[in-house]
């Protein structure tokens, strides 16, 4: 029996990850070294801001360090932070996450010029942050599906024709935007009788846009309520991808959500963060986005991907998603229709 | 004799105030996570009791209780017998077994969930291997508990091997020798000497089923825990996901009396002077082709199938584009790093709990141990969470460098290297370190060439148990590890972030690999040397 003494073994190995932690934290140390730079808390998918980033170092000079997270986990930590955030700028998924970051006063305000580069309706009204790129809601159908048996609003899927054949994610926070959107549009009472429609028609709730596409695509359900680029990026995968999109033109059906940056107050370097906020508003970037992930761009006047109904096309409801809207408030109704 | 609070400082004395002292550091650090939760809450009162005081919450906690109990009982009956054939038994390959039916531990949840959708799911891979229409749904509470059971039963399988290890044989060779069958010894003798170790086992699967929100999100299942994190996301109500978080410690406490209540009522260890020598092996004889069709029945179910879907999306090549070799490497040795300081983290502190826990019971030392589990049953966000609430007003310095991040683990996982190195240390006598320390041995000496060796097997095993889940960890890994520090927990994110969950395949696959050997090492601690 060959026993190495246990005592001495952890102690070789607490020394051991010491050292690896004391170099790591070294580690970390040296990338500071450089002349500017910024640090990026980052929702989006690493895989769709990464080379941006890499482009902006590379013209800026700027050195950017990015943590990457979900959209809502990172607007958590920033409000835990509090003032001795280490962030720069706050990229978010979703005008709720930012909401609530710029809410607790966490958000310096952007000058005009930035504000300026895109519509009214895809930025803060209080100025603390600014839409990026936008992702409609659409219909997303699948092959059983005769496109022109689809409604025009997705208000009338709670016809019975669509019982048990439809599929959305109440918990993301698209769908809440969209709840929250039509609550203030169309009135409480409108958003209570949808929810509750579609749950007494049988609607099947899954955790997240994509199980709603895959379950689509697996032929579970035959429509889903989801943002339209979720649909983009798997034909880009597979051509042959057995699910298609449809923008309703009726019931903010194919409303815009925006992705959007903010730069924090507590922010050391202002000047260098407002410059990647500009940078990422810009022409280069805003057609890479357009390409790489069939986002709507919504500044330069880049154009979207071909195959997407134009910006202009889409209805826009009159009210402002900035994120202040209540949230709460949709919660509590998804909770009281049993749609959550 | 020998059932008062017996030592091996002396007998019948208090604890010594050094290990006292330390007892308290580590409560203190694992309390973090709840006092956090304490101060959100107490921001809005109001908010917090109008949340709690729901018909949806009292249905929410059934339902999580409903999963935990099922899961639980699974997970017991699939790791019970797995221990005992590994541990005790002449199974051809045991040690091999034993690696192959623990790795299932590290599939994170949701990949594995997913994992089970796609093969059971109503339009899965099964269905076109039946050529049937439709597959009855899998969604829900049976698709949750599929998933959950298959995924944490290596917990009971460990905690039970290493106490099978441990177990005297004396007993057993005296119940035979009184002419009882060889099943009847199990049955009468062995198996209520495992109490402890069943009891920690499905505690730790029932924290893990309270705490896991993976699983249940992907089979559209409603847990505490889901409502924590829509509650989070959807409305950013701190209090209020707050107080469903306290909610779930006090789920831990109610669970925790319960495993004190089984292991408080009995005695578990030799009564007799000396060591416990080695079990002999058990021959199978004829329950050997039974024996391994379970074995391979389990392989088969959690880990080769899984593995054939992965390899399966794997070779889809979706997401693997952006998967660069060297990148791989650097993030398995990563991902490697974190786990082992946890792990080692975890067994230095669970020793001292266990120690006070055991050794020196009494209702402040208890009180110790159900601290540690505090932050086992919670949300790994709520626990990233709390340690950046913490880490950046008390510890700036180190705030997301490395040792934060390990120490965030290791608070995390802490009750999995407790539950393990207490069941053992209940096993082995205080008389033993009471004669040595009558020879004139020092207390610390006496810990270290006696008690140490004597409890290795649980310490070994709450290693691997920390370690396997420190390796998959995801949140808190996002959230306080040093920028630029990336493991294959946050590269598999980085891929199903995208929109695949396929594309998680490359690198789970690459998790799996890198745990087989480090727990191939520890299947073969302490047990006698295989002839």
């Amino acid at each position: 029996m060959h026993r190495t003494s246990l005592p001495r073994l952890l102690l070789a190995l607490s020394m051991l990850t010491a050292a690896a932690v004391a170099v790591g934290c070294g580690a970390g140390d040296d990338s500071e070294s450089g002349d500017a730079s910024l640090t990026l808390y980052s929702g989006r998918e690493p895989e769709l801001i990464d080379p941006a980033i890499e482009d902006f170092e590379e013209q800026s000079g700027v050195d950017v360090e990015v943590r990457s997270g979900d959209s809502a986990p990172l607007a958590a930590t920033i409000l835990e932070e509090g003032e001795s955030s280490p962030a720069d700028v706050f990229l978010a998924q979703d005008a709720g996450s930012l909401g609530a970051v710029e809410q607790e006063g966490l958000l310096t305000q952007l000058p005009t010029d930035i504000l300026d580069e895109v519509d009214s309706r895809f930025r803060s009204e209080d100025g603390g942050w600014v839409g990026v790129t936008g992702r409609a809601r659409v219909i997303a159908y699948g092959p059983d599906v005769d496109p022109a048996d689809l409604p025009d609003s997705p208000l009338e899927l709670t016809e019975p024709e669509w019982e048990g054949r439809v599929g959305w994610a109440p918990s993301n926070a698209s769908f809440q935007a969209y709840v929250t959107a039509l609550r203030e549009v169309e009135g409480e009472e409108v958003a209570r009788g949808w929810l509750e429609g579609m749950v007494a028609n049988g609607v099947q709730a899954y955790e997240s846009n994509t199980p709603v596409r895959d379950a689509i695509a697996a032929g579970e359900i035959d429509v889903g309520l989801i943002n339209h680029y979720y649909v983009a990026q798997a034909v880009a995968e597979d051509p042959d991808y057995p699910v298609e999109v449809d923008f309703p033109p009726a019931g903010l059906g194919s409303l815009i959500n925006v992705s959007g940056a903010g730069v924090l107050a507590s922010s050391d370097d202002p000047d260098a963060a407002q410059d990647l906020i500009a940078f990422l508003l810009a022409e280069d970037a805003q057609s890479y986005f357009a390409t790489s992930s069939k986002e709507y761009p919504l500044a330069a006047g880049v154009e979207p991907d071909s195959e997407l109904v134009p910006l202009e096309d889409i209805p826009a409801p009159p009210i402002n998603l900035s994120g202040t809207s209540d949230l709460e408030g949709t919660l509590e109704l998804l909770r009281e229709t049993g749609a959550l | 004799m020998g059932s008062g609070p017996t030592s091996w400082i002396g007998a019948r004395r208090g604890a010594p105030l050094p290990l006292l002292g330390l007892g308290l550091l580590v409560g203190a650090a694992a309390l973090l996570p709840a006092i956090y939760l304490l101060v959100l809450v107490l921001d809005d009162v109001g908010g917090a009791i109008s949340t709690i005081a729901t018909g949806r919450t009292a249905g929410l906690a059934l339902q999580t209780l409903a999963l935990t109990v099922a899961v639980s009982a699974t997970a017991t009956a699939i790791g019970v017998p797995l221990a005992w054939l590994t541990a005790r038994t002449d199974l051809p390959g045991r040690r091999l077994w034993a690696t192959l039916t623990t790795l299932p531990l590290v599939i994170p949840s949701y990949i594995g969930a997913y994992l089970l959708v796609s093969a059971l799911g109503p339009f899965g891979l099964l269905r076109d291997l039946l050529g049937v229409e439709r597959l009855p749904s899998i969604y829900g509470f049976v698709g949750a508990w599929l998933a959950l059971s298959l995924f944490t039963y290596p917990l009971v399988l460990l905690s039970v091997r290493a106490a099978l290890m441990r177990l005297d044989p004396q007993l057993e060779d005296a119940a035979r020798s009184m002419g009882r069958s060889r099943r009847g010894t199990f049955i009468s003798v062995v198996l209520p000497q495992l109490g402890p170790a069943v009891a920690t086992g499905a505690l730790l699967v029932a924290l893990y089923v309270v705490s896991d929100f993976g699983a249940v999100s992907i089979m559209r299942f409603d847990s505490l825990t889901r409502e924590i994190y829509v509650t989070y996301q959807s409305s950013f109500d701190r209090s209020s996901a707050a107080s469903l978080g306290l909610l779930l410690v006090a789920f831990t406490l109610a669970l925790l009396a319960g495993q004190s209540w089984v292991r408080g009522s009995l005695r578990y260890h030799r009564a007799g002077p000396g060591a416990a020598r080695p079990a002999p092996t058990v021959p199978l004889g004829r329950w050997r082709t039974p024996a391994l069709a379970f074995c391979s029945a389990v392989t088969l179910a959690a880990l080769i199938l899984p593995l054939g879907v992965l390899i399966y999306w794997a070779s889809k090549g979706i997401g693997t584009d952006s998967l660069a070799t060297g990148d791989l490497l650097q993030n398995g040795s990563n991902s490697l790093l974190a786990a082992s300081g946890a792990a080692v983290a975890a067994a230095v502190l669970a020793v001292v709990v266990a120690v006070l826990a055991v050794r020196f019971r009494g209702p402040m030392t208890l009180a110790l141990e159900r601290i540690s589990f505090a932050g086992y049953a919670l949300p790994g966000v709520v626990v990233a969470l709390s340690l950046v609430f913490f880490g950046i007003r008390v510890a700036p310095s180190l705030y997301q460098t490395l040792a934060l991040l390990v120490f965030a683990l290791t608070i995390h996982y802490l009750p999995l290297a407790v539950g393990s190195v207490g069941s053992s240390l209940l096993q082995v006598p205080p008389r033993i370190e009471e004669a040595a320390r009558g020879l004139g041995r020092g207390p610390l000496e006496v810990f270290r060439t006696i008690t140490t060796p004597l409890v290795a097997g649980g310490i070994w095993a709450g290693m691997a148990l920390v370690f396997l889940h420190a390796l998959k960890e995801l949140p808190a890994t996002l959230l306080l590890a040093p920028i630029g520090f990336e493991t294959l927990a946050t590269d598999i994110w980085r891929q199903t972030t995208r929109g695949f969950f396929e594309a998680g395949a490359v690198p789970t696959i690459l998790l799996l690999a890198v745990a087989a050997p480090p727990l191939y090492v520890l299947a073969g601690r302490g047990t006698p040397p295989s002839s």
